[in-house]
């Protein structure tokens, strides 16, 4: 019943905050991205124990393939891509609209397709070699993109800008994202307290063993990762249609910007929780945006800092510091009574 | 494409050209080479994988470079870049890897990310987003009328080499050469026969610090820096070390040659706007050879 009351709560504030604030509507849509970047890499990093650097690939790719999708069904890409002509094609706002949501499902597809063949090459790496290398793909991929001008390369790609009013596009962006993510919170819900979950935690905690238990674990590792893989993807169609413009480098395979806030997310609020990645984007996403406004110039020297403080002192992040000293407000009663019995 | 096959065919037209491309490529490889092998040392030795190794690097190009403008002689920059890159790597010991060691394998490889971070925005801040590099008034050599090898690259090559074997010397004969490559085999053991290893892993640290900023001091005089090269120096690295494997000394060399060499073919036949795509896809391709090796490795095992 609480919990009842309290989620009742927070869909109400979800609905409710692009008008109470209508000022940051544009931050809130960013929020729920870094809500869902976080979740989605917990995931593999938190839930399966395969820590990757290059998620951001997903969201880089999911940008490009919505764009692509939009544009292929209305204009030749090649034509429309070449920077001088793009401002004489046009747009409806049915073919908009169309693109906007067949592209976003389109590249949520094409990301968990991608997923798969990608994780087939490098779920054969372990530790560190499976984060350099997905960060290896990452970086790769968004050199490759500047490179090909079918793409736009280096210039990126120009996207319709909303048709209508732009303070309901805002309005409009932020419920694509929020329902995005309520979408992937409650699946992710669902998700860990299946036996899927249990597999792939049991990859995490020991993965020889899981696989002497009869698990097929690179069945399940393929499909975890396509599974958050898609759901970048799509936040990434969403967020090439927000942004309008967008080029390879900065923007969409943005490895040291989205690409590790991320993981510092999942971190900050606690690995391998449900709450966690939520929690730690929230303040990632408060604090990024203090710092943005009151150091200027120095913020990244910041954000840095804060990532190297999070990483090296504070890795169990907020949930696991709160299930080590309160244990009871989640559930757990045994350790409690271990501590009566030993005072 | 048409353009690729015509890079392509000009090797072939003119063998010469390889020529040239594989001087220039070996020159860059030995620097290459000085970088990955301290993150092979301090990979081996403390077990912590360092993603800033490349800033270190840039680092130590911004000291020469900026002392070089304020009137030292250039060449002066080789020895002060290592000095004092030696301390900023003794303070970045201290703050930071100190307590990554004996954590888990992506503690390490996610601090010295924001590491990275932190250190290529303040070099941003101090010195400017633009390329920089400090002109040497000395002539270039002709051999055979085509192949030009500028003075200031040939002795940026043999400071590289000077370095290396002052190093590898210093391994082999020092006691404290000595200590770090028995703590490198077996902390534990090299604790208990008395060695202080707290004082080997902060040698360690501050010394690959030191031979990456003087190969930056070397790189600045030679070619061009720039506060966010950094990334490509440690990817680079990465790559030479998983080539070469750990304590594997004429690997890394032949493996940093290598990807020298290899960086200047594509950079030739593709154009130059590939060189960062290339030094990455050469790290995939050494993974996955890797994880195919380990494969049959595995199945032979069965």
């Amino acid at each position: 019943m609480k919990k009842t009351l309290f989620y009742a709560v927070l869909l109400l504030i979800t609905i409710a905050a692009p008008y109470l604030f209508p000022d940051y509507g544009t931050q809130l849509a960013t929020l729920w991205l870094m809500i869902i970047v976080a979740l989605t890499w917990d995931m593999t990093g938190g839930q399966m124990g395969y820590n990757s650097l290059g998620n951001i690939f997903f969201y880089g790719t999911g940008m490009y393939v919505a764009a692509l999708i939009t544009i292929g069904m209305v204009h030749p890409i090649g034509e429309y891509t070449d920077a001088s002509r793009s401002e004489l094609m046009l747009f409806t706002e049915g073919q908009y609209f169309t693109g906007l949501i067949v592209g976003s499902l389109g590249a949520g597809l094409f990301c968990a397709l991608s997923a798969v063949i990608i994780g087939y090459i490098t779920f054969g790496l372990r530790g560190p070699y499976f984060a350099i290398g997905t960060l290896g793909v990452a970086i790769a991929a968004g050199e490759l993109v500047s490179n090909w001008d079918w793409v736009g390369g280096g210039q990126g790609i120009q996207l319709p800008v909303y048709p209508g009013d732009l303070d309901t596009g805002k309005v409009v962006f932020y419920f694509l994202f929020a329902i995005t993510g309520v979408a992937l919170f409650i699946f992710l819900k669902w998700l860990y307290s299946t036996r899927f979950g249990a597999a792939i935690n049991a990859i995490r905690d020991d993965e020889e063993k899981a696989e002497a238990m009869g698990i097929h674990t690179m069945r399940y590792k393929l499909t975890a990762w396509a599974l958050s893989a898609f759901f970048v993807g799509v936040a990434g169609g969403i967020s090439a249609f927000q942004l309008i413009h967008f080029e390879p480098l900065e923007t969409a395979y943005q490895t040291i910007n989205l690409g590790i806030f991320m993981v510092v997310c999942v971190l900050l609020g606690g690995k391998g929780t449900l709450w966690g990645p939520v929690v730690g984007a929230i303040l990632f996403h408060v604090i990024k945006e203090v710092t943005w406004n009151y150091l200027l110039g120095w913020q990244w020297v910041a954000l840095g800092a804060l990532i190297v403080v999070t990483v090296v002192y504070f890795q169990d992040g907020i949930m696991g510091w709160l299930m080590h000293n309160k244990p009871e407000w989640f559930g757990m009663r045994v350790e409690k009574k271990e501590q009566e019995g030993t005072a | 494409m048409d353009q690729f096959l015509s890079n392509i065919g000009l090797l072939f037209e003119f063998p010469i050209v390889n020529l040239k491309i594989i001087i220039d490529g070996l020159m860059i490889g030995a620097l290459f080479a000085l970088a990955a092998y301290g993150l092979a040392l301090v990979w081996g030795v403390m077990n912590v994988k360092n993603l800033a190794q490349g800033d270190f690097v840039i680092a130590g190009g911004y000291v020469a470079w900026y002392l070089s403008r304020h009137g030292m002689p250039p060449l002066l920059g080789v020895p002060v870049a290592f000095v004092v890159m030696w301390g900023v790597g003794w303070v970045v010991y201290r703050l930071v890897i100190s307590r990554v060691i004996e954590r888990d394998l992506f503690t390490s490889l996610l601090a010295t990310f924001g590491l990275a971070i932190i250190m290529a925005q303040m070099l941003n801040l101090l010195f400017g987003s633009d390329t920089q590099s400090i002109q040497l008034d000395y002539d270039t050599l002709y051999f055979f009328d085509f192949i030009d090898i500028p003075i200031a690259k040939l002795l940026g090559v043999l400071m590289a080499t000077a370095l290396a074997v002052a190093v590898v010397l210093f391994m082999k004969k020092s006691r404290m050469g000595q200590a770090i490559r028995a703590t490198s085999q077996d902390a534990r053991a090299a604790r208990v026969l008395g060695i202080d290893t707290e004082k080997v892993y902060s040698f360690t640290f501050s010394l690959n610090s030191a031979i990456c900023g003087a190969a930056g001091a070397i790189i600045v005089m030679v070619w061009v820096i720039q506060p966010f090269y950094g990334i490509t120096y440690s990817i680079r690295s990465f790559v030479i070390v998983t080539a070469a494997g750990l304590g594997n000394l004429p690997g890394v060399i032949a493996a940093g040659l290598g990807i020298g060499v290899a960086e200047q073919y594509g950079a030739h036949i593709f154009g130059i706007g590939y060189q960062q795509a290339i030094a990455v896809l050469l790290l995939l391709l050494v993974l996955v050879y890797r994880l195919v090796q380990q494969r049959r490795v595995r199945q032979s095992l069965k």
